[in-house]
């Protein structure tokens, strides 16, 4: 297998299509080894699927994929030795208790460690003698979680893991996950929860429209977007609208509020200098506003600045 | 009415019945089966009209007609159709009734079972019945609304049928015939329809259910062939042998039908009480917890496919061992039957040499390798329902191979197979021997049972090759079992030609213990089951998992 590279999962030109919908298009994606890599997108915009190519589960149409340096659909069963996956969607089977199902998941794998899956077990406080329809959504997830951890592999795909996890089961899952990072395993991590993600990842990729638009880690993201600007001035600002790189401006009770590109920061505020500086407020950009810019649809013009790291 | 200022927080008429929802039910019910309820009337309503046709172009002069009379007579003949009654008129209206009713009442109970099934249990296991019952709908609005979609079928059926068999204006269907004959395929449908509607309340999982309900539709079959071989009123036992009690185009009498009607009364009723004891989703029994961990043996792919099979196959060879026991017991009778009368030993020198409790097994052997290749469908489509319901990929993420997981599935569908003929040879063996006092007749009868094996194997094959080819259209591996049941029976009435047999892996089986043992069709017929398997294996390697 060529170990050319340290990327643990390296996607290029990627398209899947279903029938008309066309769910990848176009997908680049690289991860490192030994990082967390965030996976983030709007609902429908392909992160599953790209996780089930990247599992030979789906085989793509066009473009190239590597996991650990294999080819996941001719190196399937080799491959899923050294990692797991927890699924979008967790189905058990109503007549195995979850600790059979755990089992199950984790010897088919391989690595299968006793000891470990009873102190996860412990630790996600999930009861493993219960039959698989009797366990509530979250239960349900943690199970899945369990028999993914329960092995010690290099690589964990996991698509949405916490859906439905209380608050204090998250911060579990936290834990493992950094656990995980400082033990020099890679993570891919598709999550819709922003906070998790600043948290845990070092590096991000949004996907939209099957196409992967921004990637990078969140303070070269960071730098990409805006910065809101509240400012009063001497004189009036009549010429702001014009300057590059400002958006909405508005003028509200003699205050000016408008958000600026970051890159365009220093000019717009040597623009305002000179009509005089009477109050200044500005809030550096939250995450949470980059996220929203690349999932509303109204901002679909704006996307064409695609960037990859 | 008096105006009041305060509104009480909920009124009687607010609180609604444990009916509310159910006409818009209904309306949903018809709707989603707008396509599927025609398609059944006109099958059934063109297969009698088709059969009553050809028994006049086959059967339309007296003296052919005595001579169907005289092979229905015999325990083989007898058991497969009706009561011996219909042989002392034998009319064109006393044919059918006498060859048609106990065949259509397995349809009718087919369509009545899967339709109540499909409406209850089904819904309530995808939890489409959960989103539906947080509306304005009732505790028994699904139940009520199904039973009524599915009586109000029959009842068309009833009269499709009694139109279709009228009309032809044929000597020997009256009018007055024909619509009692009709009448007794809705009191089939109506009763089966009022089984299906207890056992949902049973099980949580819809296939169950109607496992459990067409069981009953066999075993009222079954019941009625050994009362009319026996000529012991076992027959009084069935829903079937009522129908069958009729007497319709001869004496015409309606009053057995009403043992139809309190039964399906009071089987709706055992359901409305089941059902309010239970909640939405679940069976009557409580689940329980279980190990915390996984055996060894279930962590490999085979012990856990067969893990996942485990309850169909001992439920299924529960019911072949009793099928075999059922027939085996009548046929001592058999032999005694026919002993004394010198007419037949005619017919059994035509069959070769062969013993008249011979050649009956042989025919029950068919007719119990059919029924097993039903279960070989059920646990070869396994694999399927696995993937739709979304629990293969994570398997299939784990270092288990396709073909490895496929395989595992085949493995258990083949060892399975040998289980219901096992069962089925065992119980006619057992018993047979024991009700002829014949010893010998245990080795003949397993042996017999297991030459179906390549002819299961093959319908495993033809499921497998689908599931791998495509995936979408696996249900067609019904067709194998569906086909060999129609051709074997209607076929046999109607002189269907040779080829049509042929076409059914089971048209090529010696017919043991009368037919000589010949083992190319075995070897051919495993060999074709071994390619059709290979096919659907390299196929499903090849493919993506969960393709809708
Ligand atoms: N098996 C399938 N058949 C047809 N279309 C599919 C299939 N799987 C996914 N799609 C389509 O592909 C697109 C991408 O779906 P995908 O499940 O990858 O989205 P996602 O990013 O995981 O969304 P979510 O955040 O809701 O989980 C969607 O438009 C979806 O409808
Ligand atoms: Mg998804």
């Amino acid at each position: 297998m060529p170990a050319l590279t340290d990327a643990a999962i390296s996607v290029s030109g990627l398209d899947k299509s279903f029938g008309t919908t066309k769910a990848l298009d176009q997908l680049d994606l690289t991860v490192h080894t030994e990082e967390v890599h965030g996976f983030l997108g709007p609902n429908g915009a392909g992160k599953s699927t790209t996780i089930r190519v990247l599992l030979g589960l789906l085989r793509s149409d066009a473009g190239t994929a590597a996991v650990l340096g294999g080819d996941p659909w001719r190196d399937a069963v080799a491959l899923h030795r050294r990692l797991s996956y927890v699924a979008g969607d967790v189905n058990l089977w109503p007549n195995l208790t979850g600790g059979e199902a755990i089992d199950l998941f984790a010897r088919l794998r391989g690595g299968f460690d006793r000891k470990r899956r009873d102190a996860l077990c412990d630790r996600f406080d999930l009861d493993p003698t219960k039959k698989g329809r009797t366990y509530s959504k979250g239960n349900r997830q943690k199970v899945a979680i369990v028999a993914a951890l329960a092995s010690d592999v290099e690589l964990l795909v996991l698509d949405e893991p916490t859906a439905g996890l209380d608050p204090l089961m998250e911060s579990v899952f936290a834990e493992c996950v950094r656990e995980l990072k400082a033990a020099g395993r890679t993570v891919l991590l598709s999550s819709h929860i922003l906070a998790q993600v600043e948290a845990l990842c070092d590096r991000v990729s949004i996907i939209r429209l099957g196409h992967i638009v921004e990637s990078g880690s969140l303070s070269e993201l960071r730098h990409l977007t805006r910065t809101t600007v509240i400012a009063e001035t001497a004189r009036p600002a009549d010429r702001l609208a014009e300057l590059p790189g400002v958006h909405d401006p508005a003028v509200h009770n003699g205050q000016l509020r408008f958000d600026v590109d970051t890159e365009q920061l220093d000019a717009v505020i040597g623009y305002l200098h000179s009509l005089g500086i009477r109050s200044l407020v500005s809030q550096p950009p939250t995450l949470e506003q980059l996220f929203m810019r690349h999932y509303g649809d109204d901002l679909n013009a704006d996307v064409t600045t695609t960037r990859s790291a | 009415m008096t105006i009041t200022t305060t509104r009480p927080a909920v009124t009687a008429h607010d609180r609604g019945s444990t009916f509310t929802g159910t006409g818009a039910l209904v309306r949903f019910i018809l709707r989603r089966d707008r396509v599927r309820i025609p398609v059944w009337l006109a099958a059934l309503t063109l297969t009698t009209v088709g059969t009553a046709q050809s028994f006049q172009d086959l059967y339309g002069d007296d003296t052919n007609r005595a001579q169907v009379a005289e092979t229905m007579s015999t325990p083989a003949g007898l058991a497969m159709t009706g009561p011996a009654h219909y042989l002392g008129d034998y009319t064109l209206g006393a044919m059918m009734s006498h060859q048609m009713l106990g065949f259509m009442a397995i349809m009718v109970g087919l369509m009545s079972v899967l339709a109540v099934v499909r409406h209850t249990r089904a819904e309530e296991e995808t939890g489409r019945a959960e989103l539906v019952r947080a509306n304005v709908v009732g505790r028994h609005a699904h139940l009520v609304a199904a039973l009524a979609v599915v009586a109000a079928t029959n009842v068309v059926l009833a009269l499709l049928i009694a139109a279709g068999l009228g009309g032809l204006g044929m000597a020997g269907i009256t009018w007055s015939g024909a619509l009692l004959y009709g009448a007794a395929h809705a009191a089939a449908g109506i009763v089966f329809a009022g089984v299906a509607a207890v056992t949902v309340q049973i099980t949580e999982h819809s296939r169950g259910a109607a496992g459990l309900a067409l069981a009953v539709v066999g075993v009222a079959y079954v019941l009625r062939a050994a009362g009319d071989v026996g000529d012991n009123g076992l027959s009084w036992l069935s829903p079937i042998g009522w129908v069958q009690a009729t007497w319709a185009f001869l004496e015409n009498r309606w009053w057995p039908l009403l043992l139809a009607v309190a039964l399906a009364v009071g089987l709706v009723l055992v359901a409305f009480q089941l059902s309010s004891r239970r909640d939405v989703g679940a069976g009557l029994r409580q689940p329980r917890s279980g190990a915390a961990a996984a055996s060894n043996a279930l962590a490999h792919p085979i012990g856990f496919a067969l893990r996942l099979h485990r309850g169909l196959m001992f439920g299924f060879g529960v019911a072949m061992l009793l099928l075999g026991v059922t027939y085996g017991s009548i046929l001592g009778e058999a032999e005694d039957m026919l002993a004394g009368i010198d007419a037949f030993q005619d017919v059994i020198a035509e069959i070769g040499g062969a013993t008249v409790a011979e050649s009956f097994a042989s025919m029950v052997m068919v007719i119990m390798a059919i029924i097993a290749s039903v279960y070989v469908v059920m646990a070869a489509l396994r694999p399927r329902a696995e993937e739709n319901a979304g629990r293969a990929e994570p398997v299939l993420a784990t270092a288990l191979s396709r073909v490895r997981w496929l395989g595992s599935h085949l493995v258990v569908v083949l060892i399975g197979s040998v289980v219901m003929l096992l069962a089925a040879g065992l119980g006619i063996g057992l018993s047979g021997a024991s009700s002829m006092g014949d010893s010998s007749m245990v080795g003949k009868l397993v042996g017999a049972s297991l030459a179906y094996l390549p002819a299961l194997w093959v319908t495993a094959g033809i499921a497998v090759l689908l599931v791998g080819l495509v995936p979408r259209a696996a249900a067609l591996a019904w067709i194998v079992p569906l086909y060999a049941f129609l051709v074997g029976y209607l076929g046999q009435i109607l002189q269907f030609p040779n080829w049509m047999n042929n076409l059914s892996p089971f048209g090529h089986i010696p017919q043991l213990p009368v037919d000589d043992l010949d083992f190319v069709p075995l070897l051919a017929l495993t060999a074709l089951a071994a390619a059709l398997a290979v096919g659907g294996l390299l196929a499903f390697r090849e493919r993506e998992v969960n393709v809708t």
